[in-house]
């Protein structure tokens, strides 16, 4: 009896240190400025890493779901006679919801499992702990660059998502649904605003890139120094993240939607 | 730091690329509105039955967009509804005695206010009510009126 007690009092109080240690690592991250130049320079390279080798899957996936967007959309719409409104409703639902959330899954999937591979292997091989021996902080040197660039990257890839898709459901609706291309513009002009729709799906994109890398880092910097705890570590980074990512979202729009 | 350099082009190339897709989706998949008050002023008008007219519905004189609808509350005297209308600066010549109605696009679509100017020489100005006002057309009170005078 006591010693269930005792189990449970052991979990709740390793659950909270995890979180408070995980806080703390964000809160080092952010302050740990790099003062070497070529620190610096290394974002530019993970840019690279992240985000340009991230494009292929983000645009082959952004012009299939606009194009399955506008054949659904299509569908649905023709009950009510109001196929016109198609445009409209192909541009809202991906720059408010399918653009930030599908796209940050793709990176949490193809950036943030390397993320934690590459790091997860820097600490297994005791590469963290020889920058720390040579006065390099591995904080400010690995950690910084990666947060920075992924904060960076994904509303970019957002972007490209968005009007990959939008370009895509452009296709389907005027080469094969027969929708006017002229009304298909018009439409989704008059009916998307600027501020209120686009800005908010790259704010959105904005807060799930910072959280995506710094799951990664974090899984990469606590890895259990062995191959199968990098493997693990690898999953747990996809599977927080999306969860991570999903919650989120759900929060964002209901504070952006009431506010 | 010379064998980056390939990496350094690339990576220019894909932000400038992000950037300048991002102004094509500002400027053609998107309209700018300017959020906030400025260039408007404010006018009011009270409504029998605004129907299911909504903050942010657009303001029209021969159809053409000249604000929107910025706030609607209920009177608790006279139980009619405030419609607050935000029109925009560049169109201050509208005649005092102008009558707003509530229109619908298409036969389902959604509400909006159509001003029909009237003759007066002094215009609306931020603060003035416009007092003709018709109400929205609810198609089942239409149905209904129809059903009892016909049958």
């Amino acid at each position: 009896m006591l010693d269930n007690i005792r189990y449970i009092g052991h979990h709740t109080l390793s659950f909270i240190e995890r979180i408070g240690m995980a806080c703390c690592f964000l809160l080092k991250m952010t302050i740990r400025v790099p003062r070497k130049w070529w620190h610096w320079y290394t974002i530019i390279e993970q840019i690279y890493f992240l985000g340009v080798l991230s494009l292929v899957i983000i645009l082959i996936s952004g012009g299939f779901i606009g194009m399955v967007v506008a054949l659904q959309g299509f569908h649905t719409l023709s009950d009510f006679g109001a196929q016109s409104e198609l445009s409209r409703l192909i541009a809202l639902s991906v720059f408010r919801e399918l653009g930030p959330v599908v796209t940050a899954l793709l990176f949490a999937g193809r950036a943030g499992s390397a993320l934690t591979a590459e790091v997860g292997l820097m600490k297994t091989d005791n590469q963290l702990t020889s920058m720390e021996v040579m006065a390099v902080d591995p904080l400010s040197y690995v950690g910084f660059p990666r947060l920075i660039a992924g904060i960076i990257v994904v509303p970019l890839l957002t972007i490209l998502f968005s009007a990959t898709a939008i370009y895509a459901g452009y296709w389907v609706s005027v080469a094969w649904l027969g929708i006017d291309g002229g009304t298909f513009l018009s439409v989704m002009k008059s009916g998307v605003d600027f501020h209120d729709d686009v800005m908010q799906g790259i704010i959105k994109s904005i807060i799930f890139g910072l959280v995506i890398v710094y799951i990664a880092i974090y899984q990469g910097f606590y890895t259990q120094q062995s191959a199968s705890g990098l493997g693990r570590a690898a999953t747990k980074t996809v599977v927080f993240s999306s969860i991570a990512i999903l919650g989120l979202d759900f929060l964002l729009t209901a504070f952006m939607l009431g506010a | 730091m010379r064998g980056h350099r390939v990496i350094d082009l690339v990576v220019g190339v894909f932000v400038i690329t992000a950037v300048f897709v991002l102004f094509l989706l500002a400027f053609e998949a998107s309209s700018i509105h300017d959020g906030g008050a400025s260039g408007r002023y404010l006018v009011r008008a009270d409504f029998d039955d605004i129907g299911s007219l909504m903050v942010k519905a657009p303001v029209r004189i021969a159809g053409v967009k000249i604000g929107e609808v910025v706030g609607v509350q209920l009177d608790n005297r006279t139980f009619k509804a405030h419609v607050t209308l935000a029109l925009e600066d560049a169109h201050n010549t509208i005649p005092q005695d102008s009558a707003a109605g509530i229109m619908t696009e298409g036969l389902l679509g959604s509400k909006y206010i159509a001003l029909s100017p009237g003759f007066s020489e002094s215009y609306l100005h931020s603060g003035s009510i416009i007092e003709t006002t018709h109400s929205a057309i609810i198609l089942e009170n239409l149905i209904g009126k129809f059903l009892f005078n016909g049958g």
